[in-house]
Protein backbone atom coordinates (compact mmCIF):
# COMPACT_ATOMS: atom_id res chain seq x y z
CA UNK A 1 0.00 0.00 0.00
CA UNK A 2 1.34 3.61 -0.97
CA UNK A 3 0.28 6.49 0.79
CA UNK A 4 0.81 10.38 -0.12
CA UNK A 5 2.89 12.19 2.88
CA UNK A 6 -0.76 12.96 4.25
CA UNK A 7 -2.14 12.42 7.88
CA UNK A 8 -5.43 11.47 6.22
CA UNK A 9 -3.91 9.02 4.65
CA UNK A 10 -2.05 7.54 7.65
CA UNK A 11 -5.24 7.58 9.35
CA UNK A 12 -7.16 5.38 6.35
CA UNK A 13 -4.11 3.07 6.82
CA UNK A 14 -4.31 2.94 10.23
CA UNK A 15 -8.03 2.62 10.50
CA UNK A 16 -7.64 -0.66 8.20
CA UNK A 17 -4.99 -2.66 9.74
CA UNK A 18 -7.07 -2.21 12.78
CA UNK A 19 -10.61 -3.09 11.28
CA UNK A 20 -8.31 -6.16 10.65
CA UNK A 21 -7.01 -6.96 14.32
CA UNK A 22 -10.26 -6.67 15.93
CA UNK A 23 -11.40 -9.08 13.34
CA UNK A 24 -8.57 -11.69 14.83
CA UNK A 25 -9.92 -10.87 18.22
CA UNK A 26 -6.63 -9.17 19.28
CA UNK A 27 -7.22 -8.15 22.83
CA UNK A 28 -8.18 -4.45 23.83
CA UNK A 29 -4.54 -4.16 25.38
CA UNK A 30 -2.96 -5.05 22.32
CA UNK A 31 -5.03 -3.12 19.77
CA UNK A 32 -3.88 -0.02 21.68
CA UNK A 33 -0.43 -1.27 21.65
CA UNK A 34 -0.91 -1.21 17.71
CA UNK A 35 -2.96 1.68 16.84
CA UNK A 36 0.19 3.99 19.15
CA UNK A 37 2.67 1.97 17.05
CA UNK A 38 1.53 2.97 13.66
CA UNK A 39 0.67 6.10 14.65
CA UNK A 40 3.79 6.77 15.73
CA UNK A 41 5.43 5.17 12.76
CA UNK A 42 3.45 6.92 10.35
CA UNK A 43 4.07 10.04 11.83
CA UNK A 44 8.17 9.63 11.66
CA UNK A 45 7.82 8.48 8.19
CA UNK A 46 5.82 11.95 7.36
CA UNK A 47 6.71 14.77 9.41
CA UNK A 48 10.74 13.04 9.92
CA UNK A 49 11.71 11.11 7.06
CA UNK A 50 9.47 12.89 3.96
CA UNK A 51 9.19 16.31 5.57
CA UNK A 52 5.57 16.29 4.39
CA UNK A 53 6.68 16.49 0.65
CA UNK A 54 3.68 16.12 -1.35
CA UNK A 55 5.94 14.32 -3.81
CA UNK A 56 6.98 11.86 -1.53
CA UNK A 57 5.12 8.97 -0.59
CA UNK A 58 5.09 6.39 2.13
CA UNK A 59 4.78 2.21 1.73
CA UNK A 60 2.88 0.25 4.14
CA UNK A 61 2.90 -2.95 4.37
CA UNK A 62 1.17 -5.48 6.73
CA UNK A 63 0.56 -8.84 7.67
CA UNK A 64 -2.38 -9.43 10.06
CA UNK A 65 -3.01 -13.38 10.94
CA UNK A 66 -4.19 -15.02 14.70
CA UNK A 67 -0.67 -15.24 15.40
CA UNK A 68 0.90 -11.68 15.23
CA UNK A 69 0.80 -8.50 13.45
CA UNK A 70 3.54 -6.92 10.57
CA UNK A 71 3.77 -3.56 9.76
CA UNK A 72 6.48 -2.01 7.79
CA UNK A 73 6.67 1.42 7.25
CA UNK A 74 8.73 2.43 4.74
CA UNK A 75 9.24 6.54 3.51
CA UNK A 76 11.33 8.34 0.94
CA UNK A 77 13.29 10.56 3.37
CA UNK A 78 17.30 9.57 3.91
CA UNK A 79 17.14 7.63 7.05
CA UNK A 80 18.40 7.95 10.45
CA UNK A 81 20.11 5.97 13.16
CA UNK A 82 17.97 5.24 15.94
CA UNK A 83 20.90 4.43 17.98
CA UNK A 84 21.50 7.63 18.06
CA UNK A 85 17.91 9.43 19.32
CA UNK A 86 18.94 10.50 22.58
CA UNK A 87 17.02 7.83 25.65
CA UNK A 88 13.70 10.60 26.21
CA UNK A 89 13.86 9.20 29.86
CA UNK A 90 16.80 10.22 30.89
CA UNK A 91 16.91 12.81 33.18
CA UNK A 92 18.24 15.51 31.13
CA UNK A 93 15.78 14.36 28.03
CA UNK A 94 12.71 14.17 30.37
CA UNK A 95 11.50 17.60 30.15
CA UNK A 96 12.15 18.06 25.91
CA UNK A 97 8.86 18.09 23.69
CA UNK A 98 9.55 15.36 21.27
CA UNK A 99 11.75 12.13 21.16
CA UNK A 100 9.28 9.63 22.44
CA UNK A 101 7.72 8.09 19.34
CA UNK A 102 10.08 5.37 18.57
CA UNK A 103 10.77 4.68 22.20
CA UNK A 104 6.74 4.06 22.85
CA UNK A 105 7.12 2.51 19.48
CA UNK A 106 9.54 -0.30 21.29
CA UNK A 107 7.60 -0.38 24.79
CA UNK A 108 4.32 -1.53 23.02
CA UNK A 109 5.38 -3.68 20.34
CA UNK A 110 7.09 -7.20 20.68
CA UNK A 111 10.10 -6.43 18.25
CA UNK A 112 11.02 -3.55 16.18
CA UNK A 113 13.73 -3.35 13.20
CA UNK A 114 14.92 -0.50 10.97
CA UNK A 115 16.76 -1.60 7.99
CA UNK A 116 20.34 -0.21 7.57
CA UNK A 117 19.45 3.04 6.10
CA UNK A 118 17.03 3.93 9.12
CA UNK A 119 14.01 4.84 6.31
CA UNK A 120 12.06 1.52 7.07
CA UNK A 121 10.91 -0.06 10.24
CA UNK A 122 8.96 -2.86 10.80
CA UNK A 123 7.32 -4.28 14.14
CA UNK A 124 5.84 -7.32 14.85
CA UNK A 125 2.83 -7.24 17.97
CA UNK A 126 2.13 -10.96 18.69
CA UNK A 127 -1.10 -12.19 19.76
CA UNK A 128 -1.37 -12.89 23.49
CA UNK B 1 -19.94 29.09 33.02
CA UNK B 2 -19.05 26.08 30.72
CA UNK B 3 -17.36 27.62 27.59
CA UNK B 4 -17.00 24.93 24.42
CA UNK B 5 -14.08 25.02 21.72
CA UNK B 6 -13.49 22.53 19.00
CA UNK B 7 -11.51 20.02 21.21
CA UNK B 8 -11.67 21.69 25.03
CA UNK B 9 -14.70 21.94 27.55
CA UNK B 10 -13.13 25.20 29.66
CA UNK B 11 -15.01 25.66 33.02
CA UNK B 12 -14.16 27.88 36.27
CA UNK B 13 -13.86 26.19 39.70
CA UNK B 14 -12.83 29.30 41.83
CA UNK B 15 -9.17 30.13 40.93
CA UNK B 16 -8.53 26.98 38.89
CA UNK B 17 -9.62 26.45 35.46
CA UNK B 18 -10.79 23.14 34.43
CA UNK B 19 -10.87 21.79 30.98
CA UNK B 20 -11.71 18.45 30.01
CA UNK B 21 -9.92 17.44 26.99
CA UNK B 22 -13.05 15.99 25.21
CA UNK B 23 -11.66 13.85 21.71
CA UNK B 24 -11.46 10.28 22.62
CA UNK B 25 -8.20 9.94 20.51
CA UNK B 26 -5.69 12.39 20.69
CA UNK B 27 -3.60 11.38 17.93
CA UNK B 28 -3.53 13.41 14.39
CA UNK B 29 -0.94 16.47 14.00
CA UNK B 30 -3.41 19.18 13.56
CA UNK B 31 -5.57 18.56 16.47
CA UNK B 32 -3.03 18.23 18.42
CA UNK B 33 -1.74 21.18 17.23
CA UNK B 34 -4.79 23.12 17.59
CA UNK B 35 -4.78 21.59 21.43
CA UNK B 36 -2.10 22.95 22.17
CA UNK B 37 -2.81 26.02 20.74
CA UNK B 38 -6.13 26.38 22.85
CA UNK B 39 -4.27 25.25 26.01
CA UNK B 40 -1.26 27.31 25.58
CA UNK B 41 -4.08 30.52 25.53
CA UNK B 42 -5.73 29.96 28.48
CA UNK B 43 -2.23 30.00 30.56
CA UNK B 44 -1.22 33.23 28.64
CA UNK B 45 -4.66 34.67 29.30
CA UNK B 46 -4.07 34.12 33.33
CA UNK B 47 -1.39 36.02 35.49
CA UNK B 48 -0.63 32.51 37.37
CA UNK B 49 -2.46 30.16 36.07
CA UNK B 50 -4.15 26.96 37.65
CA UNK B 51 -5.11 24.54 35.57
CA UNK B 52 -6.55 21.31 36.16
CA UNK B 53 -6.75 18.90 32.83
CA UNK B 54 -9.65 16.30 32.96
CA UNK B 55 -8.17 13.44 30.62
CA UNK B 56 -11.62 11.36 31.23
CA UNK B 57 -12.83 10.99 27.81
CA UNK B 58 -8.91 10.23 26.43
CA UNK B 59 -8.55 6.63 25.37
CA UNK B 60 -5.95 7.31 22.97
CA UNK B 61 -2.88 9.18 22.84
CA UNK B 62 0.87 10.17 21.12
CA UNK B 63 3.89 11.29 21.79
CA UNK B 64 3.35 14.55 19.99
CA UNK B 65 0.75 14.98 22.51
CA UNK B 66 3.14 14.21 25.21
CA UNK B 67 4.73 17.19 23.71
CA UNK B 68 2.50 19.66 24.69
CA UNK B 69 1.68 19.01 27.78
CA UNK B 70 5.07 18.95 28.43
CA UNK B 71 5.13 22.48 26.75
CA UNK B 72 2.67 23.98 28.55
CA UNK B 73 3.91 22.77 31.98
CA UNK B 74 6.54 24.74 31.33
CA UNK B 75 4.49 27.82 30.09
CA UNK B 76 2.66 27.85 33.28
CA UNK B 77 5.08 27.51 35.69
CA UNK B 78 7.05 29.88 33.91
CA UNK B 79 4.14 31.82 35.02
CA UNK B 80 4.39 30.59 38.40
CA UNK B 81 1.49 29.24 38.21
CA UNK B 82 0.17 24.79 38.74
CA UNK B 83 -0.67 22.32 36.55
CA UNK B 84 -2.18 19.24 37.47
CA UNK B 85 -3.61 15.95 35.16
CA UNK B 86 -6.47 13.80 36.14
CA UNK B 87 -9.05 11.07 35.35
CA UNK B 88 -6.63 9.26 33.39
CA UNK B 89 -7.08 6.11 32.22
CA UNK B 90 -5.17 3.04 32.74
CA UNK B 91 -3.69 2.81 29.75
CA UNK B 92 -3.38 6.20 28.85
CA UNK B 93 -1.46 6.56 32.40
CA UNK B 94 0.79 3.57 31.22
CA UNK B 95 2.17 6.00 28.48
CA UNK B 96 2.92 8.46 31.36
CA UNK B 97 4.76 5.83 33.51
CA UNK B 98 6.52 4.58 29.99
CA UNK B 99 8.53 7.63 29.43
CA UNK B 100 9.15 8.71 33.38
CA UNK B 101 5.95 11.71 32.59
CA UNK B 102 4.11 10.91 35.50
CA UNK B 103 7.06 11.90 37.13
CA UNK B 104 7.09 15.58 36.06
CA UNK B 105 3.24 16.23 35.79
CA UNK B 106 1.16 16.27 39.13
CA UNK B 107 -1.51 13.61 38.58
CA UNK B 108 -4.80 13.34 40.72
CA UNK B 109 -7.50 10.72 40.56
CA UNK B 110 -10.54 12.74 39.80
CA UNK B 111 -11.63 16.13 39.06
CA UNK B 112 -12.34 17.06 43.22
CA UNK B 113 -8.67 16.03 43.99
CA UNK B 114 -6.91 17.88 41.30
CA UNK B 115 -9.19 21.11 42.25
CA UNK B 116 -8.26 20.47 46.00
CA UNK B 117 -4.44 19.98 44.80
CA UNK B 118 -4.60 23.70 43.35
CA UNK B 119 -5.79 25.14 46.16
Amino acid sequence: MVIASDLEAARQVENTILDEVERYGYSDASAFSIRLAIEEGLNNAIKHGNGYDPNKTVQVAFAVTPQQVVISITDEGPGFDPARVPDPTCDENLEKPCGRGIMLMRAYMDEIHYNPCGNQVRMVKKNS
Amino acid sequence: MSQPTPHLKVANDGQVTVVELTPKKILDEMSIMQIGQQLYALAAGSASPRMALDFTNVAHMSSSALGVLITLHKRVREKGGRMVLCNIQPAIYEIFAITRLNEIFSIQANRQEAILALQ
